[in-house]
């Protein structure tokens, strides 16, 4: 086991900059995902630590050691590619056999072995299989046998759950969640599914047009996103922009939203409020103003219901606000209804203009 | 599995049948109908021309076994065509692999054409390009002693290389085509995931790239052996007198001896030994696959 530290990492194909100077360390033993839209550098990042790929300039060291340029069989990594990437021509146990077998491991040792690697991703009976006999998820367990039974330094993992079906995709999480508990591997993980990210990782690090933008425990990233870009991307947010006042933003109308998260600003520079749906109380007087400061006016224009809570959306000023209210049996408002929004500067994030 | 595979495949022939049928009848006109001819031929003793009389005989097939030349030239028939395939292997696969996998773009397609080339061009210029470039003084003689400082004579021209290099290039970009098919078709996952697993380049080749390239192989080879075991026109033109091959003796009774019943069974007997070679590689190769 190992930590990796990228740092200061670039890499361009022709003139478009696939990874712009990125930096991050990866704990040992941690679980971590790299999240960002289709294209924002994700697998191009995790093939520089593999080392299918070359970086143009910056530094990678696996457990201290730099590796930019040592070769991916002999950097000691595990990969678990998307498509499972199965060899065809040879059985399950043949499959998860071959990393020992490449390296000359004796027979008995590479049984043993390839018996505890299936039997840990729950598959000990399907060694004699074939790839194409098995379902997607079996063949996903498979790929990740394959990658752990060599013990590798570090477990790499690009969108391993994108071809799944959601029921599938779900059990998976949490199977690999244990696995890598089970076996405490440094784990780096790329998706392009926010929830997937929250639930399973320790560290987010949000990637867009080759740039890391935000890295931290999800968590924090949720809590307080330090762009506009992380705070839509992971979760939902209500963004207001305006001039900044010291303790918050004025909006063009002259509303004043005060916000307590987030950097101090200078008065008057052009800065955004991030607000989270759930964090809203909506109401249908302005009475009670109990400690929550921000207050705006709208009128409902539609409400979707979904079982344990239901998503109004608000219209206010021309902006459609988002509010999302967990079903305690209250009365529901109904649309077209005038109402009252209010939530509390604690909620309310302080972001920059970028 | 197995079950449900072979009735999705006789309903999927059923429908398949009218598009099927012109190639069928084709088959029947152009070559079973002379085929049938030609073994009725390889039993007569004289072709029924001009009111000669004829009669039914083995002895076409028995003037085989009577005469040891036969055998010899059969025999070295085999070998030419084992040798012709295994240049065509050790040179196709090769260039096979890096169109698939090494090339991207507009220089896989320069490449390929280069490939093809030799398809399109007319066998007998071909031949006689090589004839130029292989003779005493020829284009690679005069090159060769160009660039040399010391005098050496090359003279491959009617040689036994002269013919295997002929029929090398003549049937070589069967098996770039057969093999690049098989090797594009390999996902380049497979490849990096066995690096990743620790496998260098070289184990990757052979225990991943190869066996899962392994029927273009086969096809390849088949697609050249039968061929060149049966190969008259590169051995006659570039082997001169050491260029007797069983195909060439075929030839001569076709079209110097007219001898049409001899010519007629000489080939079925290498219709026949050819089968039995394919018959009894099948099932080796398909293990190995
Ligand atoms: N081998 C390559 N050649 C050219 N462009 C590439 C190559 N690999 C990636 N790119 C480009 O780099 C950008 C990032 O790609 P990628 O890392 O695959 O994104 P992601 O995995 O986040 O979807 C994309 O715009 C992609 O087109
Ligand atoms: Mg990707």
């Amino acid at each position: 086991m190992a930590g990796v530290k990228v740092s200061n990492v670039s890499r361009s194909f022709g003139a478009h900059k696939a990874l712009d100077d990125v930096s991050i360390d990866f704990a040992d033993g941690g679980f971590y995902a790299l999240l960002g839209p289709s294209g924002s550098g994700k697998t191009t990042l995790l093939r520089q630590i593999a080392g299918f790929d070359f970086p143009d300039s910056g530094r990678i060291a696996i457990g201290g050691e730099s590796v930019e340029r040592v070769p991916v069989e002999k950097r000691r990594i595990g990969m678990v590619f998307q498509n499972y990437a199965l060899f065809p021509n040879m059985s399950v146990a043949d499959n998860v056999a071959f990393g020992l077998s490449v390296r000359g491991e004796s027979k008995a040792v590479i049984a043993t072995e390839v018996q505890r690697a299936l039997d840990l991703v729950q598959l000990g009976k399907l060694g004699a299989r074939r790839p194409h006999q098995l379902s997607g998820g079996q063949r996903q367990r498979v790929a990740l046998a394959r990658a752990i039974v060599t013990k590798p330094r570090v477990l790499l993992l690009d969108e391993p759950l994108g071809a799944l079906d959601k029921a599938l995709r779900v059990d998976m999480q949490i199977e690999l969640k244990r696995i890598q508990r089970e076996i405490g591997i440094t784990t780096i993980f790329v998706t392009h599914d926010q929830e997937e990210a929250l639930t399973m990782s320790d560290r987010i690090g949000i990637l867009r047009d080759g740039r890391l933008v935000q890295e931290g425990p999800p968590e924090e990233i949720y809590d307080r996103p330090k762009s506009e870009f992380a705070a839509t991307f992971l979760g939902d947010a209500n963004i207001f922009r305006g001039d900044a006042t010291g303790n918050g933003i004025r909006l063009p109308d002259g509303t004043a939203i005060a916000a307590d998260v987030g950097d101090r600003l200078a008065a008057g520079a052009k800065a955004s409020c991030a607000v989270r749906p759930e964090r809203i109380r909506i109401a249908t007087n302005a009475e009670a103003a109990d400690g929550q400061a921000n207050m705006l006016k709208g009128q409902v224009s539609k409400r979707i219901f979904a079982g344990n809570n239901s998503t109004y959306f608000v219209e206010r000023g021309g902006q459609t606000l988002k509010v999302i209210v967990q079903n305690t049996g209250a009365d529901r408002l109904a649309e077209g209804q005038e109402v009252v929004l209010r939530w509390s500067p604690q909620s309310t994030v302080l972001i920059a203009a970028s | 599995m197995a079950v449900e595979g072979a009735v999705a495949s006789r309903s999927g022939l059923r429908s398949a049948l009218p598009l099927l049928a012109p190639a069928y009848l084709w088959l029947t006109v152009a070559i079973f109908l002379p085929l049938s001819a030609m073994v009725f031929f390889s039993f007569m003793t004289d072709l029924p021309l001009a009111g000669k009389p004829w009669a039914f005989t083995l002895g076409n097939y028995a003037a085989f076994f009577s005469q040891s030349l036969y055998l010899t030239l059969l025999l070295a028939s085999l070998r030419l065509g084992l040798e012709v395939t295994l240049w065509c292997v050790v040179i196709g696969y090769p260039a096979a692999y890096v169109l698939a996998k090494v090339l991207k773009g507009r220089s896989r397609e320069a490449i390929f054409l280069l490939v093809i080339l030799p398809f399109w061009s007319n066998g007998l210029v071909r031949i006689f390009s090589w004839a130029m470039v292989l003779r005493e003084g020829g284009i690679l003689d005069t090159a060769a002693n160009a660039v040399l400082p010391f005098k050496i004579n090359i003279d491959l021209m009617y040689s036994y290389p002269a013919v295997i290099i002929g029929l090398v290039h003549s049937y070589v970009p069967y098996m770039v085509l057969t093999c690049y098919l098989t090797l594009q078709a390999i996902d380049d996952s497979l490849i990096e995931a066995g690096r990743s697993l620790g496998a260098s380049r070289l184990q990757v080749l052979r225990r991943v790239i190869i066996p899962l390239s392994l029927p273009g192989l086969v096809a390849g080879a088949a697609l050249i052996f039968v061929p060149v075991v049966g190969s008259f026109m590169e051995p006659r033109i570039l082997g001169g007198r050491t260029g007797t091959f069983y195909g060439t003796v075929i030839e001569d009774q076709f079209v110097a001896v007219f001898n049409w019943p001899l010519g007629a069974a000489l080939s079925f007997i290498l219709l026949a030994v050819v089968l039995v070679i394919l018959a009894i590689a099948s099932p080796v190769l398909k293990r190995a696959a």
